[in-house]
């Protein structure tokens, strides 16, 4: 693979064109912000909940993007529904959002209880949360499977291209899928 | 490996770093809350966030995981020094990368608003902005990165597992104050 030209011309050129393919993909979700921001203000939790859940999003792909990245350097993925790296992978991402979700809502609620605006009850922060979690935790295994098997169809280094890819995309439809939390869960 | 068995391994190594990644993220929030002074006076300003943050995990997430990648396949040394070239290499074409597109992203912020008549900031402000926020940042993650990667795999940890989520958690808390201060010492210097 790739991993045998390190050098910083080399790397910068393989990267750099997919950096700023990616950027432009994020000002999408700066803008869907900006479009919200009306909602941000009069929600003042959802305004802390933003960078988290964007953030959340992308470490559950980016996590089995590096596991599924490492795993096919080494020769040890096929990708096949019946595959155990794949499988156990795919699991243990839904159910680690499912963990980590509900705890994040509650987070942010506490936080914004302690700086001393609360616009929202617990139990809606939490479910807004844990709603955005189950969806992108299912999201992020797609996009994931999808780019990982297309870098490894088109034989590029999966470190350069696949976690990049996922993160991104898991952060706009991380924006995406919380207002659609919130549209579901709490109107407006 | 059943299905069980890797599910059960991903979790347990996962949970923890995304835990402590869920914290930072909401203390980034909590950042950005406080921000909105200059949210207000950089017109615009608030399009250029998902992109900057990104831009840190992305540069520097790649760093990580190529560094990882490197580490098991035994092409990199698990003792870091200033002296293995391919560190070296890695580490610059980061720091160019990260800085780059984070004055691309400004330009782009800039023609997006204006083509769909937003208003703007000028792009002499968010090209500073970008720039200054870009390499402070690039700087501390850069640090950051290579400790938890080096210090994680000698002492049996996976780095792949490690470097994604401590990369975007001190990415989104570092891409969040190094936008704010950077926004205010332009604003200082006359920008606007």
């Amino acid at each position: 693979m790739a991993t045998a030209e390190w050098t910083v011309r080399g790397i910068v050129r393989r990267m750099l064109p997919v950096l700023i393919v990616l950027t432009a993909i994020e000002l999408g979700s700066g803008i869907i912000l900006d479009t919200f921001e009306g909602t941000l203000l009069r929600y003042p939790t959802l305004l802390v909940l933003v960078p988290v859940t964007i953030g959340m999003a992308g470490n559950l792909g980016s996590i089995l993007a590096a596991r599924l990245s490492t795993a096919l350097h080494l020769g040890l993925l096929s990708f096949d529904a019946a595959d155990e790296r794949l499988a156990g992978n795919a699991v243990a991402t839904i159910a680690l959002a499912v963990t980590v979700f509900p705890l994040v809502g509650a987070g942010a609620w506490l936080l914004q209880t302690v700086v001393g605006r609360t616009a929202l009850p617990l139990g809606t922060v939490v479910a807004v949360a844990l709603m955005s979690g189950v969806v992108l935790a299912v999201l992020a295994v797609a996009v994931t499977t999808i780019t990982t098997y297309a870098a490894y169809r088109f034989e590029l280094d999966p470190d350069d291209v696949v976690i990049p890819v996922v993160t991104n995309v898991c952060d706009v439809l991380g924006v995406l899928v919380l207002f659609g939390a919130v549209r579901v869960l709490v109107g407006g | 490996m059943t299905v069980r068995e890797v599910a059960v391994e991903a979790y347990r190594e996962a949970l923890p770093v995304l835990a402590l990644s869920a914290v930072g993220g909401l203390f980034a929030g909590v950042v950005l809350g406080g921000m909105d002074a200059e949210l207000k006076r950089v017109a615009g300003l608030l399009v250029l966030v998902p992109a900057l943050l990104a831009t840190r995990g992305n540069v520097y997430g790649s760093l990580g995981a190529r560094l990882g990648s490197a580490l098991h396949q035994g092409l990199v040394d698990p003792t870091f020094s200033t002296d293995d070239e391919r560190v070296n290499a890695a580490v610059a074409a980061a720091l160019a990368n990260g800085v780059l597109v984070s004055g691309v992203a400004a330009v782009l912020t800039v023609a997006l608003l204006t083509a769909l008549g937003r208003p703007a900031a000028s792009l002499g402000t968010f090209v500073a902005i970008a720039l200054t926020a870009g390499l402070i940042s690039g700087v501390v993650l850069t640090v950051a990165v290579v400790s938890v990667v080096f210090v994680g795999y000698r002492r049996g940890l996976n780095p792949d597992t490690l470097a994604g989520p401590v990369v975007t958690t001190t990415g989104d808390v570092v891409g969040v104050a190094t936008l704010l201060v950077a926004t205010r010492l332009v604003l200082a210097l006359g920008g606007g």
